[in-house]
């Protein structure tokens, strides 16, 4: 198994609650598998994904990536984070950095920016349909474009998983069906194994092999979705037409009223 | 040539136009206030509408003004002046970003210093004078402290909370790339409040001034300041006015080039 959550458990606490985001999930993940945590908001689903990211030390339970383990920090933690890339919600690409300085942000945080993975880097640039933007400062490049070169930047450090915190929410349909095409295209080609935190039923569908229905307050895993094949093998845009599409749709609509009504 | 592209082309020269024209006459009244200002001045000096020993005239002061560059002593007072407020300016713009980048790199500095800033921020810092050329003897040093004092503390609060509300999700991308908290600081939280850092800079040129001229108020030995004092005191009012206009001058060249700086490195996003 590439990644493997072991009976994870996280509270917040703050001055005067204690609230539990997570309560005892476990899951795993194989290598070059695209999966996704679907749930309504305050499911956890963030949470789970900053504790996999190595952001948050979680307060029961373990995760290991490749047999690593991500806590306690120190040991091997270092090695099983660097495996790890993020992407945000928004971009958040740096508006002082021209774009060849913000994919090359990674590489340079990690100590890993040699001439040679500054040229996969902008390859991987030009690939994406960005050529030629390298000098341009992110306020000049569409919502898009932007989103783009954030995913540029993340898999530059050549992570072997990739977290995808909600990074289609932000914009407008028809760029987000386009990039969610791209994104499903180039983790393929790259063999990258993918998690997507997502509330979108249908973005879940199209772009997963598996998805991870979760439980709002506490968060709970409460079902596994396994896509059948033929939704599977195809991308996002063409995995929406297909006939059996709205069916499983609808299952798992059903499901997700179910948990609204039972809170 | 194609006419609906000449059409707009004839449209935006004419705007353009529009817009010198608006320019130029701002201009004139700007230099038609300034010319009458001091037309008004001479004259009601001249003309005894107020009384010429306390409000001097604009030709005493410009020949009080060539007198002195004569005899080299004005040179002296400015350079002084000017040396100290630099010196002021710099050492308190540098030392309070240094102490906001301090609080921020140990948050328990912070919270423990917090009412003590509180308390220096809300003091009339002038106050201290007295004490400073006690402590650091009549003369440049407690001038430039006095520069110092008085915009220190403003620059470390303002550096501070604009480092504390650098957005979190730019630290969070650096993170995920395993970043130190030095790395924090060099990649996001200092570039990112650069504008607020040059804000401080144009706060601080007018506080600058206003510190070296107090200082030099007290220490009365040399200066603007003390050409002031001292103009005041043997009731030269040419004199106070004369220096009044030159650290007008000085402090507005002063922030124009701060101005300057910020259209450079300020325009970056």
């Amino acid at each position: 198994m590439f990644l493997v959550v072991d009976r994870l458990s996280h509270t917040y606490l703050t001055k005067t609650t204690a609230v539990t985001a997570l309560d005892d999930v476990s899951l795993s993940v194989e290598k070059g598998e695209f999966v996704s945590f679907l749930g309504p908001s305050g499911c956890g689903k963030t949470t789970l994904l900053s504790i996999i990211a190595g952001l948050i030390e979680p307060t029961e339970g373990a995760v290991h990536i490749e047999g690593q383990p991500l806590w306690p920090s120190g040991t091997a933690a270092p090695v099983a984070r660097r495996a790890v890339g993020y992407m945000l919600q928004q971009d958040y690409l740096f508006p002082w950095k021209t774009i060849e300085e913000n994919i090359l942000l990674g590489l340079k945080i990690t100590n890993t920016l040699t001439a040679d993975t500054k040229e996969r880097a902008l390859a991987l640039l030009a690939e994406i349909g960005l050529a030629g933007v390298e000098s341009y400062y992110p306020r000049q490049l569409s919502g898009g474009m932007r989103q783009r070169a954030a995913l540029v930047r993340t898999l530059a450090t050549d992570p072997k998983l990739l977290l995808l915190d909600e990074p289609f929410s932000a914009l407008d349909q028809q760029t987000k069906l386009r990039l969610e095409e791209l994104v499903w295209n180039t983790l393929r080609q790259y063999e990258k194994t993918a998690v997507l935190v997502t509330h979108d039923i249908e973005e879940a569908i199209a772009m997963s092999d598996r998805i991870f229905l979760f439980s709002p307050r506490p968060g709970r895993l409460v079902r596994t979705f396994v896509i059948p094949d033929e939704l599977r093998c195809r991308p996002p845009l063409a995995a929406r037409q297909h006939p059996s599409f709205p069916a499983l749709f609808q299952s798992i609509w059903k499901e997700m009223e179910a948990l609204e009504s039972a809170q | 040539m194609n006419p609906p592209n000449e059409r707009i082309d004839t449209k935006h020269a004419q705007y353009l136009a529009v817009l010198r024209k608006e320019q130029r006459i701002i201009r004139l009244w700007q230099t038609v206030l300034l010319v009458a200002f001091f037309a008004v001045w001479e004259a009601a000096s001249r003309f005894h509408w107020v009384d010429p020993l306390l409000f001097s005239s604009p030709s005493a002061i410009a020949k009080l003004f060539v007198e002195k560059m004569s005899d080299h002593s004005l040179f002296a007072h400015t350079w002084a002046t000017l040396l100290e407020t630099l010196l002021g300016f710099f050492i308190g713009t540098a030392g309070g970003a240094l102490i906001g980048a301090l609080l921020w790199w140990f948050p328990r500095l912070a919270k423990t210093l917090d009412p003590y800033l509180v308390i220096f921020n809300a003091m009339p810092k002038v106050a201290l004078g007295p004490i400073l050329i006690v402590a650091l003897g009549p003369g440049f040093t407690s001038i430039i402290a006095m520069g110092v004092v008085i915009s220190i503390i403003i620059t470390t609060i303002v550096v501070y909370s604009a480092f504390k509300e650098v957005d979190p999700n730019y630290l969070k991308v650096l993170r995920t790339f395993g970043a130190t908290r030095y790395q924090c600081f060099k990649e996001a939280v200092l570039p990112a409040s650069f504008p607020a850092i040059i804000s401080t800079l144009k706060v601080n040129v007018g506080l600058a001034w206003v510190g070296v001229i107090t200082g030099e108020f007290l220490v009365s030995k040399q200066g603007l300041g003390y050409l002031i004092i001292y103009g005041f005191q043997v009731f030269n009012f040419t004199l106070v006015l004369m220096s009044l206009l030159i650290v007008a001058l000085l402090s507005t060249v002063m922030y124009q080039l701060v101005a300057l700086i910020e259209k450079k490195w300020g325009n970056r996003r």
